[in-house]
C-alpha cells in the first residue's frame, strides 16, 4: 500500500504546468470567431483615420474551450469532477482528508491539490491511499487560480479508467478561481465560522457559481462570536436554494449530510461503474 | 488578481484580430465589456494592459472598458431589475428562481485600428 502511494503521489512543478496564464498556444482556439471577420466583414470606418473590427469574444475563451475538452473526456471515461474552493485557512483539506476516509474504497477517489508553494497539502492527503496530483503555481508568480489546461496537464498519467471521483482542491482564493471553469460536474465552497458572516456578500461570484457550501469549523462556535443564522441567510441570499452543510472537519460533527450529498451528486453520474 | 493573464489574454485575441492588410496599423482602442459579476478590477486590468502591451501591435492602445450592470429576471413572476447589492432574491414576488441576463461579461467586443488608407 505504501509503495502504491509513492507510484501514485507526483509533485508537478509549476515550469512544467504553467508555462502561460490562460492559453495554450499549442492549442489554438477552434471557436475563432474573430476569423470570419478578417475579410472584411466585420469592419466599419469609425471616424476619419480609425476603422473599427468587431471581434465579439470571450476573453477566457481559450480556457472555456479547455474546459469543455476536459468535460468531454471526464464523461467519456465516466468520472465525476468537484472543484472545491475556499479562502486559504478555511479547512478544505482536513475536510478533503476525512471525506475519502469515509467514501474510499466504496467511491474511487484522486485528488488534484493546487497550491502556490509547498506539497504539504499532497503529503496530508496521500495518506488515504488516494493517487495525489499537487501542482504548484510559484514559478509563474503565483497564479491565484487553477486553469482548465493545468488540470488537463495534471490528469497525465492518471488512471481515469479505475476511477469515479476526481476531487480539485483550487487555490485558496474567494476571487479568481470562481472565474475559471476547469470541466467541472459540481463546484462546492467551504467556508469556515473563523472568516466573518458576510463574507458570502463580499464575493458573491464565489456563492453565486457553487452548488452547494459547507459552513466549517463548527467545534469552534462556543468560542466566538459568530453568528451562524446570519451566515446562512448571507450565503442564501446570494444563491438561494444552496445546500449548505455545517459541520466541523475536526471533530466530524454534521459530516453525514455532507457524505451522503456527496455519494448521491457521484453515483448519478457514474452508476454502477 | 489575475488581471495579468486577462490583460495578456485580450492583446492576443486583439493581435490574431488585425486584419491580414492591415498588418502596419496601430491598434488604437480596445472595446472591453466587462460585467460587474466579473471577478475583475478595470483599474488593474487598464496597468497590466499597458505593461503587457509594450513591444506589441497593441502598444500605446487604449483599453475602453463598458462596465456592464448585473439584471436579473425571476423566472417566477416575470420582473426584471438591476442587482445593486449582492442579494439574488426577487424583490417583488421574493423568489430565488432567478437568471441572470447579464453581469457575467468579459469579452473583447471590437477594436480600432488606424486607417492606413485614410
Amino acid at each position: 500500500m505504501k509503495q502504491l502511494r509513492i507510484k501514485n503521489y507526483q509533485a508537478l512543478p509549476a515550469d512544467k504546468l504553467v508555462f502561460h496564464c490562460h492559453h495554450d498556444p499549442s492549442r489554438p482556439p477552434k471557436h475563432d470567431r474573430s476569423r470570419s471577420d478578417r475579410t472584411g466583414g466585420g469592419m466599419s470606418n469609425r471616424k476619419s483615420g480609425t476603422q473599427e473590427i468587431k471581434v465579439v469574444r470571450r476573453v477566457l475563451d481559450a480556457n472555456d474551450i479547455m474546459a469543455g475538452q476536459n468535460r468531454r473526456l471526464f464523461k467519456k471515461r465516466n468520472v465525476f469532477v468537484l472543484n472545491m474552493m475556499s479562502s486559504p485557512g478555511s479547512g478544505k483539506t482536513t475536510t478533503l482528508e476525512k471525506t475519502l476516509t469515509r467514501i474510499m474504497p466504496e467511491i474511487r477517489s484522486a485528488v488534484i491539490v493546487g497550491d502556490i508553494c509547498t506539497t504539504n497539502d499532497a503529503d496530508r492527503l496521500a495518506c488515504s491511499g488516494a493517487p495525489v496530483v499537487q501542482i504548484n503555481t510559484d514559478e509563474f508568480g503565483g497564479d491565484c487560480h487553477l486553469a482548465a489546461h493545468v488540470i488537463e496537464k495534471a490528469l497525465d498519467g492518471m488512471d481515469l479508467d479505475n476511477l469515479d471521483l476526481l476531487i480539485v482542491e483550487n487555490i485558496g482564493n474567494l476571487v479568481c478561481p470562481a472565474e475559471f471553469d476547469i470541466g467541472e460536474d459540481c463546484r462546492v465552497v467551504v467556508l469556515s465560522v473563523t472568516e466573518g458572516e458576510d463574507k458570502p456578500a463580499k464575493y458573491p461570484l464565489m456563492f453565486r457559481e457553487c452548488d452547494a457550501a459547507l459552513l466549517n469549523k463548527i467545534d469552534l462556535l462556543p468560542y466566538l462570536d459568530y453568528d451562524r443564522r446570519a451566515a446562512v441567510n448571507t450565503i442564501l441570499q446570494v444563491h438561494p436554494g444552496m445546500p449548505i452543510f455545517e459541520l466541523s472537519a475536526k471533530t466530524e460533527e454534521g459530516f453525514e449530510p455532507w457524505i451522503e450529498w456527496l455519494k448521491n451528486k457521484v453515483k448519478s453520474k457514474v452508476g454502477a461503474k | 488578481m489575475h488581471e495579468m493573464g486577462v490583460a495578456m489574454q485580450i492583446i492576443e485575441i486583439a493581435t490574431a484580430s488585425i486584419p491580414e492588410n492591415s498588418v502596419q496599423s496601430r491598434v488604437l482602442r480596445v472595446n472591453l465589456k466587462v460585467g460587474k459579476l466579473s471577478a475583475v478590477v478595470s483599474d488593474s486590468l487598464r496597468f497590466c494592459f499597458e505593461v503587457a502591451a509594450k513591444d506589441t501591435a497593441l502598444e500605446g492602445a487604449e483599453l475602453v472598458i463598458d462596465e456592464i450592470p448585473v439584471i436579473a429576471l425571476c423566472n417566477a413572476c416575470g420582473v426584471k431589475w438591476t442587482v445593486e447589492s449582492p442579494v439574488f432574491i426577487c424583490n417583488q414576488c421574493q423568489s430565488g428562481k432567478i437568471e441572470l441576463l447579464s453581469g457575467r461579461e468579459l469579452d473583447i467586443e471590437s477594436i480600432e485600428i488606424s486607417d492606413e488608407n485614410d
